[in-house]
């Protein structure tokens, strides 16, 4: 110390001194200046989540209770995660029009960004799902084959072999799976939505997700190929040849009565 | 109604009927009105009109041989793997919608073609064909019946009753030659179907991985299929097994159980119920997981995977067989041994 004291006359001193000063401060604008970004990011999804409380509050606390707790009129959304918003809301099922046996899709009503505050309000009630990024559900790549095999033994029983859809009790239905985006289809394995079970990470991995988004997007598509065409949902020969008897068959008897009713005669009676 | 309406109504009546019906009544009812008198057909009439039946009748045959060229033409021509897309159909086989058209089109025309020359062109004459009794005359009848009689006799059928009861026994006999051969059929199924794969210490292998399930992959409201672990598809009778030992895990909230001795028999809520529908075998997991209904597919048995696997509707005739599990000192899950009984539809031993 008496070292340092014996130079504070030192021409140079206020020069070090200087130098010190800037690299004190520098050296503590750079530890805390990551962690006010930081603060701005926790802001942004505080900011998100407020949002989508408001949302949740006009829109969707009558059912789900103010709190995601649920009612006799709705299910709890705690836990759910924000791959079940995204499907719901994304899907149009929610918000309900009405109490029934099961939640129709129709058009989407919250545009994509109040969907994004609804899940961050979701997801902040419970861990859950989180919605899949392009990545996780993208079908590129994917084994078809294997996708279509995965289908016959999770989904098929009520999707039906080419996902055009089956009914359950009640009225309750599973719905064709004509149009669902890859995303949206990730979700329902994901999620389970309604009285679909879910299919989760730990016995469908993501690997086998995407296979099975692959096979979709193969039979089931705008773009699927069908060497016969017109192949009534696939539902096999009996439907087929169900229909052929009833609609072909017809259309034959018809044609041969207005045949058979137009005289030939030339003077008409 | 008013005597206007009346004459009005009369007046659209053909001429012939009127005077008829003033006579009819008189001496018989059921007289034989007769054919009505034949009218011709334009094409009768106007040879102009026949010729331009005829063109029409060949050009439909034309047409056809037309199409069927083509078929012939599409079947060489287009490969087999093109798609074309049709707007109402999609998008389909290029060669199978050209077939399928052309053939169309060279079949309905022939058919078209061939109505229109019975229609226009062939004689429309009425005929009328008496009927006559079908029976034949006393004489052949009596004559038949002689010679049968006679050649009775002569058998000695009626006589010789030691070769015609022998003869009756051979007959009987024969067909037990053909209901014996039914034993070729197969083995008899003994006691397999009381048996699955199923035993004490197999571990659950997740049906989509292969890997061995832990109870904490099993989440609420989840389905999940599994087979006895040592089983795989390259076995020669992995189909046959798989059919009695395909199983299916959900977890319930273990106080949403009502049935006392299914609670016994999960893990942590975990219940594991057989695939196999107890009505005619089908698979049947069409699983609501917010009801715990599996509904099967073929005749809607309903049963309720949270009272046992008891039937709530339809034709089943019992719950569902569920598998006794738990999770060994490895965390896997196991089973505790095969189904209590036997799987899938009732047969008359079952028990």
């Amino acid at each position: 110390m008496k070292k340092l004291s014996a130079r504070r006359r030192h021409p140079l001193a206020a020069l070090v001194v200087l130098l010190f000063a800037l690299a004190v401060t520098g050296g503590l604008y750079a530890a805390f200046s990551p962690s006010e970004a930081k603060a701005d990011d926790s802001s942004a999804q505080s900011l998100a989540i407020e949002e989508g409380k408001k949302l949740y509050a006009v829109g969707c606390a009558t059912c789900h209770g103010t709190g995601g707790q649920g009612t006799s009129d709705g299910p709890s959304l705690v836990g759910v995660g924000s791959a079940a918003v995204d499907f719901q809301v994304g899907t149009g099922r929610m918000p309900a029009q009405q109490p029934g046996a099961q939640v129709p899709k129709k058009k989407k009503i919250y545009s994509d960004a109040e969907i994004e505050q609804l899940a961050a309000y979701i997801a902040s009630l419970g861990a859950g799902p989180v919605t899949p990024t392009k990545s996780q559900y993208s079908p590129d790549g994917a084994d078809v084959a294997k996708g279509g095999e995965l289908f016959r033994t999770n989904c098929a029983q009520c999707h039906n072999f080419g996902g055009k859809g089956g009914a359950l009790t009640n009225g309750k239905y599973a719905p064709a799976l004509d149009g669902v985006s890859p995303k949206h289809l990730y979700e329902a394995m994901q999620t389970g939505p309604q009285n679909m079970p879910s299919f989760p990470d730990t016995v469908m991995p993501e690997k086998n997700k995407q296979d099975i988004i692959a096979y979709l997007d193969t039979v089931n598509s705008d773009k699927s190929k069908s060497p016969g065409g017109l192949e009534l949902g696939g539902l096999g020969p009996v439907s087929e040849g169900l229909f052929g008897w009833i609609f072909g068959m017809g259309a034959m008897i018809v044609l041969t009565i207005w045949v058979a009713a137009r005289t030939a005669k030339a003077k008409k009676s | 109604m008013s005597s206007h309406e009346i004459s009005e109504a009369e007046e659209k009546l053909p001429e012939a009927r009127g005077a008829e019906s003033a006579v009819r009544p008189v001496d018989d009812p059921f007289a034989d009105p007769g054919l009505p008198p034949h009218e011709h057909r334009k094409q009768d009439i106007d040879e102009r009109a026949a010729k331009r039946s005829e063109r029409t009748v060949a050009l439909l045959f034309t047409v056809s041989m037309v199409a069927t060229i083509a078929f012939i033409a599409a079947y060489v021509a287009i490969p087999v793997d093109r798609y074309i897309y049709v707007f109402p159909i999609g998008h389909i086989s290029a060669l199978n919608f050209a077939l399928g058209v052309t053939l169309g089109i060279a079949l309905f025309t022939i058919g078209a073609g061939a109505v229109h020359w019975a229609r226009t062109l062939m004689s429309d004459e009425e005929i009328a064909d008496e009927r006559h009794p079908i029976e034949a005359s006393p004489e052949v009848k009596s004559k038949v019946l002689e010679e049968f009689h006679t050649g009775a006799k002569e058998s000695g059928f009626g006589r010789r009753k030691l070769a015609r009861n022998t003869l009756f026994g051979a007959l009987a006999l024969v067909p037990l030659s053909g209901i014996v051969l039914l034993r070729d059929l197969g083995p008899l199924p003994g006691t397999k179907l009381r048996h699955t794969k199923w035993a004490r210490g197999k571990r659950l292998m997740n049906y989509n991985t292969m890997q061995p399930l832990r109870p904490e992959d099993i989440s609420v409201g989840s389905l999940t299929f599994a087979m006895p672990e040592g089983m795989s598809e390259d076995q020669h009778d992995f189909q046959t097994e798989i059919a009695k030992a395909a199983l299916m895990l959900v977890r319930l909230q273990p106080e949403n159980i009502k049935d006392k001795r299914e609670l016994d028999w999960s893990h942590e809520g975990i219940v594991a119920f057989s695939k196999i529908c107890t009505h005619v075998g089908c698979p049947i997991n069409l699983y609501e997981q917010q009801t715990h209904h599996v509904l099967c597919p073929c005749h809607q048995s309903t049963f309720d995977l949270s009272d046992g696997g008891r039937v709530i509707f339809g034709p089943a005739g019992h719950a569902l067989p569920q598998l006794r599990i738990r999770a060994n000192d490895q965390g896997y899950l196991e089973a505790m041994g095969d189904f209590p009984e036997p799987v899938g539809p009732a047969y008359w031993e079952r028990g």
